[in-house]
């Protein structure tokens, strides 16, 4: 394969145009999705990839969440391929009622006769934009049966990811970290598609298991890197989706490794940090020689003050603590 | 009018009425789960509306429609096996009568959250002006919904990209037991078309000629491109707001004078003073409509129960990647 160095965001604008290149029914809604020439061309100017191509398939909507989602789910019942952008994962809030209770159940409400294939992107995470700009909700969605939750790390995964979320036949929900839309990393030149469900191992090591995802795989990268340096070997995994989740990969790590934390900038309440332990502890409890570490955002709210936003969001220190923690248990 | 459409829609104003009646005691009788919302006195809208619909047409239906879906073409047995939660139902038992579909016949389904229904009709619009199909969308919705923020959303929206829908209020006066004049602004919801820039008309929702008249109409305006209408059809709904309702909250007088302005007798009058309805028809279709629901009944009944396992088998779609 042939690889280049691409943004984060160019990869997820190349996963659009390749699709709306390949299939005539896939259209993108949201707001400022297109905006004309000198418009915005998406909030984090994703869809720049393809208003040279396809700007008739951008749609800028009002800024009514309820029915940028809730139309890409009539239209995607009608036979299109929508894809809508909301801006912030916090306003998905707003459509929360359009993806849970009708995209979500219509395939099963209608005894497997309709089908929703549509994406609901939306940008989260932390920057400084303040509260409810903010926050990172994967454990919401992941909570609701039949919709996938997609949250990619690196330029490869995401356009890989976002392709393979445009063909499924199911609600996606794709969260795009707003860290890394200028990330860059190697994206081959060649089509490829990354199935959902399959974990990446992006480090072997038999010391301890690490599993991050988003731009908390990066902060779990430096962590590795500088365990590397006092010969500490950390397996690091990235789950890649959230919904369908690789259970057995990061199982399989555990026995290998015997120990493991898992990082997520959600409130670790209830967040992507308890199901993935509570499932490694059901699959390989016999196997684990310490408690699962688990290294979350504290129960707070993301604010606008760097001090205050980092006080309560995970960092590499606090991630290497914790696996310091599990290394040092006996 | 075409004397037969009249009289196809005096039958299905019968049909309907005869089937939600058996619903009504099946559901007494302890043998529907749930409840059920019967559109009983509110035919003639649901009739008129669907009738002016060519087959190609969809409809998003609210959750007092089993006549409207009826008329779209489900098939009375799989209704009644639906409502019934068998397998044999248009959604093997997964939807019943508060979620029904059919899109064998253009049924998007109810949304049983209410004001979903204005998104998902917007973008089955949208969906027939992109792919250019020469169909349009007809969305039903009561009073009640009319509140929900999704109206204003989804009727600005579909005025700005002129989408090929007809917004069909059913106004039949009670949100549950809350009557629409306590909770809204403007008596007439037609009135609130000016603010999207489309056209607002009241109609007599017990007058199923009316109704056919105005949505042919609006369907017309939706598929020459000009854009979406909102029409409100003044019913009634002669029981309560489920079959649970012991309806304690009406005026009785209020009752007793939309009684009197059945629909069903109405267009009976007309056909018989127009020489092509008399004693023995009428007679005539109120036995086969008897005879159809009687045999609904009987399939519904003896339908297996669903495999409680198959609750599993539906959640996501089958993908190829």
């Amino acid at each position: 394969m042939t690889m280049r160095e691409i943004t984060y965001r160019d990869a997820l604008g190349e996963a659009l145009h390749e699709e709306m290149a390949r299939d005539e029914r896939v259209i993108v809604l949201g707001e400022d999705v297109y905006g004309g020439p000198c418009g915005y061309q998406g909030c984090f100017g994703v869809t720049r990839s393809v208003v040279q191509d396809y700007a008739d398939r951008l749609l800028d909507t009002p800024i009514a969440e309820q029915v940028i989602v809730g139309a890409a789910i009539g239209a995607a019942m009608c036979g299109m391929r929508p894809v809508a952008e909301i801006m912030y994962e916090d306003f998905v809030a707003l459509a929360m009622d359009m993806l849970v209770n009708t995209a979500a159940k219509t395939h099963f409400m209608t005894g497997g006769t309709i089908c929703v294939p549509m994406v609901l992107r939306a940008a989260g995470g932390a920057t400084s934009i303040g509260p409810q700009h903010s926050q990172m909700w994967t454990s919401w969605f992941m909570h609701v049966p039949g919709l996938y939750v997609v949250l990619p790390s690196t330029p490869y995964d995401a356009k890989g990811l976002l392709k393979t979320a445009m063909r499924k036949n199911s609600p996606v929900v794709f969260i795009e970290h707003k860290k890394l839309y200028n990330f860059k990393g190697l994206v081959p030149e060649e089509e490829y598609l990354i199935p959902f469900g399959q974990a990446n191992t992006l480090r072997p090591g038999k010391d301890v298991t690490l599993i991050a995802m988003g731009y908390m795989l990066h902060l779990a990268q430096q962590v590795v890197d500088k365990l590397r340096e006092r010969d500490v070997s950390v397996e690091l995994i990235d789950p890649r989706t959230l919904c369908p989740l690789d259970v057995e990969s990061m199982v399989q790590s555990v026995r290998k490794t015997h120990k493991c934390v898992v990082v997520a900038e959600d409130v670790r309440t209830a967040g992507p940090t308890a199901e993935i332990a509570a499932a490694i502890a059901e699959n390989a409890f016999e196997y684990l020689d310490a408690p699962i570490g688990r290294v979350g955002a504290r129960q707070a709210f993301i604010a606008h003050n760097k001090g205050m936003a980092d006080y309560v969001l995970p960092d590499a220190a606090r991630i290497e603590q914790a696996v310091q923690h599990v290394l040092d248990w006996s | 009018m075409d004397t037969r459409l009249m009289l196809q829609m005096h039958r299905d104003m019968v049909f309907g009425r005869l089937f939600e009646e058996r619903v009504q005691q099946l559901f007494d009788k302890g043998l529907i789960p749930g409840s059920v919302h019967l559109g009983i006195g509110e035919e003639a809208t649901q009739v008129g509306a669907v009738r002016a619909l060519a087959p190609q047409d969809y409809v998003c239906p609210n959750h007092r429609e089993h006549v409207g879906d009826l008329v779209k073409g489900t098939d009375p047995k799989r209704l009644m096996a639906e409502i019934l939660a068998k397998s044999t139902g248009t959604a093997g038992g997964a939807s019943g009568s508060c979620h029904l579909s059919d899109v064998s016949c253009r049924n998007l389904g109810v949304q049983g959250i209410i004001g979903a229904v204005f998104p998902v009709a917007a973008g089955a619009a949208l969906a027939q002006k992109r792919l250019k199909t020469g169909c349009m969308v007809l969305a039903l919705f009561g009073d009640g919904c009319s509140n929900e923020g999704t109206f204003h959303e989804s009727l600005n929206l579909s005025s700005v990209w002129r989408l090929p829908v007809v917004w069909l209020c059913v106004n039949n006066q009670y949100g549950m037991g809350t009557a629409h004049v306590k909770v809204s602004a403007v008596e007439d919801i037609a009135d609130r078309a000016c603010a999207y820039n489309m056209p607002g008309l009241v109609v007599d929702g017990n007058d199923v000629l009316a109704v056919y008249e105005a949505v042919s109409q609006a369907r017309q305006r939706a598929l020459a491109g000009d854009g979406p209408s909102l029409l409100e059809c003044k019913t009634y709904r002669w029981g309560g707001h489920s079959t649970m309702d012991k309806r304690l909250y009406r005026p009785k007088e209020e009752v007793e004078a939309w009684l009197k302005r059945d629909p069903i007798p109405r267009l009976e009058a007309l056909l018989r003073e127009k020489g092509i309805l008399d004693d023995a028809s009428v007679e005539r279709v109120h036995a086969d409509s008897l005879k159809a629901v009687d045999e609904a009944e009987e399939f519904a009944m003896n339908s297996p129960e669903p495999r409680p396992e198959s609750a599993m088998d539906l959640v996501f779609c089958p993908s190829e990647v």
